[in-house]
């Protein structure tokens, strides 16, 4: 056996490419920067493409794609690169597909995701990489409160920016004794904690809170609650089925047309058509809407339309909106991507004519959004005005605002 | 509360209640004569509100829907059984939780093929969208009563085919000893085709009713499986009865619970489960 000359193995192979490879790529390293300015940027996507929250994820990514197109397919003179992971809206996969984008695919700008829990796992792992991070949709507070971050933007809005409003709003029409009701869970009570603080700052008192246990849509007990409580309005927070199924049964249970019902944008939103009568006089509050006249709203969803022959909901704005922070930011650097501290000062001086309307950054890097006031009309979320101008997150708790 | 309020609260129960029971009915049956613990259950009930979804899209009417699915989930769950069920009797139940668990995700992935992911409402009928005052605050939708009526007659029906008719006798006979029936020359086979497919019906059923008062939306079907297994643990596995009273149990309780202590209201029923097990192990009704 001493003598036989052993035959190398796959290992001993690896190892000695592995070699030269290092060598290769340390000698490599000083040339960098010079080829940096003509390799591709990457956009990392971490987005849901499956599941229940696929089509948000699908309008968000297209209507990107649609802005970036306008803008030449350029992000500050240079070719771009857009990849797309899928989010599945699963927060116990979020740190690996973070990972993957920013470890792995190594991207320039990150963006996404739709789910709240996905967003806090993303922002956590961005804040300590420092990939310029853009929310965009999640609504969680923290991202633009603790969580915050000089690197981390976000473009949707906070659950508290579409509620508090809403509250003061319905102070201001004389609401008395307010009953709300929500899920019992982060978003729900987010939306709800700043409905109350806006309401009670306006002298209005929260008589009860019913917190529906997550994701059951079985109402009707809450319902004749609701009916024995006898308030002057009823605010609430559900999405999807939950939204769907509580406007229809606050309508059967004949209780509209005695306690108005009001609610964040979501309760009625992509959920319409499901709806039916039953949400006809709803009243929400949201930072889009589908029927706002602004010419920038209605160019843009004519452009959506004619692109992926879809129409355009407040998560294509969204995806818009994030496409032309990129484009304006990297505009200004040139495209010189390691130019971070100049880009994060590009990004925070944007000022968008967007087509819910203009806004800029807040210092916590939350927008600062008009909220509008609609009321379901003929099937439609009929902006009946603004319920609060240029809203801004108060950041609490974050170190960099 | 007022007594008014407490009155709609105990028709709120027993309406949820009975809707139970028409899905706990045919999964007790199915795993008390067939001895098959059938995960997919649920999947039948989400079925049948997609077709009544779909159907009285098509056809404009949610009675000729119901009428039309009725015969479907009949025969979708004969041919469950004879194509894939009737292989598995003779091994153990994890062969066959694997096999019903694979029958889930298969059926769901057909629903967001066939009808995509979107949350559907279903049009009440005009006949019966209306509401009942009862009191000068509350009022109770007629669908809702419709709904615990029909239920309440095929409570009725089934009591009465269950103790007075062959097939009656066979069910009870194959619940209480199955070996003995087969040893008797009953056939077996076909009895077990007929017990899985009234049961998918029944469920598929109770989907086709809920559909305009619960949307129909993905995963439907797994939310209200859990709640049936419960209601056939308290009730006692293979026991008609056990699952009526157990059905009503459930009702009451998750309404009140989610009224008088709402922190706690997604505990309640299983609490009530756990409360009925420790006293009863084999359940309210159930045998051994």
């Amino acid at each position: 056996m001493t003598n036989t000359p052993r035959k190398m193995s796959r290992r001993d192979v690896l190892k000695q490419t592995t070699a030269v490879g290092l060598a290769a790529a340390t000698s490599f390293i000083p040339m960098r920067p010079s080829i940096g300015q003509q390799a591709k940027v990457k956009v990392g996507l971490l987005l849901p493409y499956t599941g229940t929250y696929a089509a948000l994820g699908h309008n968000i990514t297209d209507a990107m794609k649609l802005g970036f197109a306008e803008a030449g397919n350029k992000l500050g003179g240079r070719e771009f690169e857009i990849i797309q992971v899928d989010s599945e809206a699963d927060p116990a996969k979020a740190a690996a597909n973070t990972n993957k984008l920013i470890v792995g695919a190594k991207v320039d700008f990150l963006s996404g995701p739709v789910h709240s829990g996905v967003a806090m796992a993303m922002a956590k792992i961005a804040r300590e990489e420092g990939t310029i991070t853009i929310v965009s949709n999640a609504g969680a507070n923290a991202v633009t409160r603790e969580m915050c971050g000089s690197n981390i933007f976000r473009t949707s809005f906070s659950n508290w920016q579409v509620c508090y409003p809403m509250g003061i709003e319905m102070a201001r029409r004389g609401l008395k004794r307010v009953a709300s009701v929500t899920w019992n869970y982060a978003a729900g009570k987010e939306m709800i904690g700043a409905f109350r603080e806006g309401f009670e700052k306006g002298g209005g008192s929260v008589t009860k809170e019913i917190l529906v246990p997550f994701p059951n849509v079985e109402f009707q007990a809450n319902l004749t609650e609701i009916a024995s409580l006898q308030p002057d309005a009823v605010f609430a927070f559900f999405a999807g089925a939950g939204a769907v199924k509580f406007v229809k049964d606050y309508a059967e249970a004949g209780l509209k047309a005695r306690i108005p019902l009001y609610g964040a944008g979501f309760l009625t939103d992509g959920t319409l058509r499901a709806q039916g009568q039953a949400a006809e006089g709803v009243f929400t509050t949201l930072h889009y809407a589908d029927s706002l006249s602004l010419p920038a709203n209605v160019r843009f969803r004519e452009a959506f339309k004619k692109s992926v022959n879809r129409d355009a909901d407040v998560y294509a704005v969204q995806g818009y909106d994030t496409a032309t922070l990129l484009i304006r930011a990297m505009d200004s650097v040139k495209g010189d991507t390691r130019a971070t501290k100049a880009l994060v000062a590009a990004m925070e001086e944007v000022k968008f004519d967007s087509p819910r309307g203009p806004w800029h950054f807040s210092k916590s890097h939350n927008p600062v959004q008009d909220i509008y006031l609609r009321e379901v009309k003929n099937g439609d979320n009929a902006v009946v005005g603004v319920a609060q101008k240029a809203v801004s997150d108060p950041g609490t708790g974050c170190a960099t605002a | 509360m007022d007594p008014g309020a407490i009155a709609i609260q105990v028709l709120n129960g027993l309406q949820y209640g009975l809707l139970l029971f028409l899905i706990a009915a045919g999964l007790t049956l199915i795993f008390g004569i067939l001895g098959v613990i059938n995960l997919a259950h649920g999947s039948f009930y989400m079925i049948g509100a997609y077709l009544a979804y779909w159907l009285s899209e098509k056809t404009g009417s949610l009675a000729l829907a119901i009428a039309l699915a009725l015969p479907a989930s009949l025969l979708l769950g004969w041919l469950v059984e004879r194509l894939a069920i009737a292989f598995l009797y003779q091994r153990d139940h994890l062969y066959q939780v694997l096999l019903t668990y694979g029958l889930i995700l298969i059926f769901n992935e057909m629903q967001r093929i066939i009808w995509g992911n979107d949350v559907h409402g279903v049009t009440l009928p005009a006949q019966l969208a209306g509401v009942i005052p009862l009191t000068d605050l509350q009022s109770y939708p007629v669908y809702r009563l419709f709904i615990s009526l029909i239920c309440m007659l095929i409570a009725v029906g089934m009591y009465v085919t269950i103790h007075s008719t062959r097939l009656g006798m066979m069910i009870r006979a194959g619940s209480s000893s199955r070996e003995m029936v087969q040893l008797l020359g009953i056939d077996v086979g076909r009895l077990f085709g007929v017990v899985f497919s009234a049961g998918a019906a029944l469920t598929a059923f109770a989907g086709m009713l809920s559909a305009p008062i619960n949307s129909v939306y993905p995963g439907m079907g797994e939310n209200i499986l859990i709640v049936s297994f419960v209601v056939v643990v308290i009730g006692g596995i293979g026991s008609i009865k056990g699952a009526f009273v157990g059905s009503i149990m459930i009702g009451l309780a998750d309404t009140f619970g989610k009224v008088m202590v709402p922190e706690f209201s997604s505990v309640v029923v299983y609490a009530l489960m756990a409360a009925v097990l420790l006293w009863r192990p084999q359940g309210l009704f159930g045998e051994k």
